[in-house]
């Protein structure tokens, strides 16, 4: 009601005790396409979905490298997203430098949210309008976090950010207690069809879809698309017989929508076999 | 009225020599493992040896403590380059940068010696040499380090490179192969051993080539 009054400086609070401005700014990340992460004891999976302004241009680049154990997926402004990335870079790079061993990701995730705070309490400053979730591995496991344009920040089992996020989480909430124990094949598989999820009505494609893995033995890197290509087609086709899929208690409409699309797009054509 | 001189200095010399050959399609570089102060040994097992990048490597001599402070500086300068250009560093691209690194403590110099070693863009073997604020030229071969004076001749005189000077410009490179290359370095430093004290223990010997890099270790005399 009195949003309007109080909503010009991020340094004005209103009456019932809210920032609007860094609501606003949160308001950014759910406006940006979707952003997911998961994670097991091992491995933590980021997976986003990839969106070109027009079919001329190229697609914007939501996952950043930080480090070897640590990497973000991004949703909102991504220029807000490149200045936070490099911030995290220079960090991991400075530390490493002093102390010969990897930031740890609760570290990080500390230095980066109390620099969201700061620009929440200048009166010439706005808040980073990009909400960030950072995977990580250190001494004391895989990590995921998420941090907010307001300086918070929590760890998560596995989170989704970005637009229709709700969906996407609806999917991770059914199956989360099962992450800590999945394999990297099936935390992947899982991100993809919680990506898959916030698309609804367009089909899972590699070129609207990114992965990132980093885990136990295995540095943070980008999945090529031949192989995104091939986990797309495995589960896809796995989904068509009903078979012991990722997902054993999927509802039938949800088969019965997905598979005929499938089936025209890929080459695969399951339903030729 | 003398003048006042420093009761101690910031700076050490741990000794020891580095070599860098460039052939056609690879690069030999190497150094001893002996790290010394005054007339004692600290280490018989200490790499001079450092990759920069994946097709780059520095052998430094001098004050150890300056160099290894120079090799994680270069390495963190490295990253970042990666994280901005998603590539390695080219060999000619990481010597100007060491050269700029160098430079920039011009008045507090990095005690440290080094030589450059990889392939450039084209796959070819290229050597760096600088000195210790950073001057420095693409060479077929060089040597740095307490061995280098008895080394640099037997060097010039089996290798000979033409001045960088000349025109028309020609190649650096070495005609030597890989495998006589890699002789010619241990009988240098064989020899060197002889006479230089500082140089001794073991030698370590890199390869850079197309396929990758390779190590090899050869005993050198204790005394």
């Amino acid at each position: 009601m009195f949003r309007n009054q109080y909503d010009t400086d991020v340094t004005t609070w209103s009456p019932a005790g809210r920032l609007f401005q860094v609501e606003y700014a949160m308001e950014a990340v759910k406006q940006s396409s979707a952003a997911i992460g998961l994670r097991s004891k091992t491995h933590v999976v980021l997976a986003c979905v990839n969106k070109a302004s027009s079919e001329l241009s190229s697609h914007q680049k939501k996952i950043f490298k930080v480090d070897d154990h640590i990497g973000v997926a991004i949703a909102g402004l991504t220029a807000d997203g490149h200045v936070l990335s490099r911030y995290m870079r220079n960090e991991c790079i400075n530390y490493n430098f002093t102390y010969e061993s990897p930031l740890p990701v609760g570290r990080l995730v500390v230095q980066l949210a109390d620099k969201a705070q700061v620009c929440t309490q200048r009166s010439w400053k706005r808040s980073y309008g990009v909400g960030v979730l950072v995977a990580g591995l250190d001494e004391s496991g895989a990590h995921l976090y998420y941090n907010c344009p307001s300086g918070n920040y929590f760890e998560y089992q596995a989170f989704a950010i970005g637009s229709r996020w709700q969906a996407a989480m609806t999917y991770l909430e059914r199956r989360f207690e099962n992450f800590m124990d999945s394999s990297r094949e099936d935390l992947i598989k899982d991100a993809l069809i919680s990506v898959r999820e916030t698309l609804q009505e367009e089909k899972l494609q590699i070129s609207v879809c990114t992965v990132a893995v980093v885990g136990v033995g295995e540095p943070f890197h980008i999945l090529d698309q031949e192989t995104v290509r091939k986990l797309i087609d495995t589960f896809e086709i796995v989904r068509e017989d009903g078979s012991p899929a990722p997902e054993p208690g999927d509802a039938a409409p949800d088969l019965g929508e997905a598979a005929p699309a499938a089936a025209a797009e890929e080459g695969a054509a399951p339903m030729d076999i | 009225m003398t003048k006042q001189r420093a009761n101690w200095s910031p700076y050490d010399n741990n000794g020891g020599s580095c070599v860098a050959i460039a052939g056609a399609d690879y690069c030999v570089i190497a150094a001893d493992t002996r790290m010394s102060t005054g007339y004692n040994i600290l280490s018989r097992e200490y790499s001079k040896i450092t990759k920069l990048a994946d097709k780059c490597l520095m052998a430094s001599s001098g004050f150890q403590a300056d160099v290894k402070a120079l090799q994680k500086h270069l390495a963190a300068r490295h990253l970042i380059y990666q994280h901005q250009h998603n590539k390695q560093m080219s060999c000619p691209a990481m010597g100007q940068l060491l050269s700029n690194t160098l430079y920039y403590k011009r008045f507090f110099p990095y005690y440290s010696f080094n030589v450059l070693g990889g392939l450039d863009s084209e796959g070819k073997g290229c050597v760096y040499t600088y000195d210790a604020v950073g001057s420095y030229e693409r060479v077929g071969y060089s040597s740095q380090g307490s061995g280098s004076t008895l080394i640099m001749p037997f060097l010039d005189n089996q290798l000979k490179s033409p001045s960088p000077l000349l025109l028309p410009a020609q190649d650096a490179v070495t005609p030597l192969s890989e495998t006589e290359a890699v002789d010619l370095v241990k009988t240098v430093f064989a020899s060197a051993t002889e006479r230089d004290i500082y140089t001794g223990d073991k030698l370590e010997i890199v390869v850079v080539n197309a396929e990758g890099i390779r190590r090899e270790y050869m005993d050198l005399r204790k005394d």
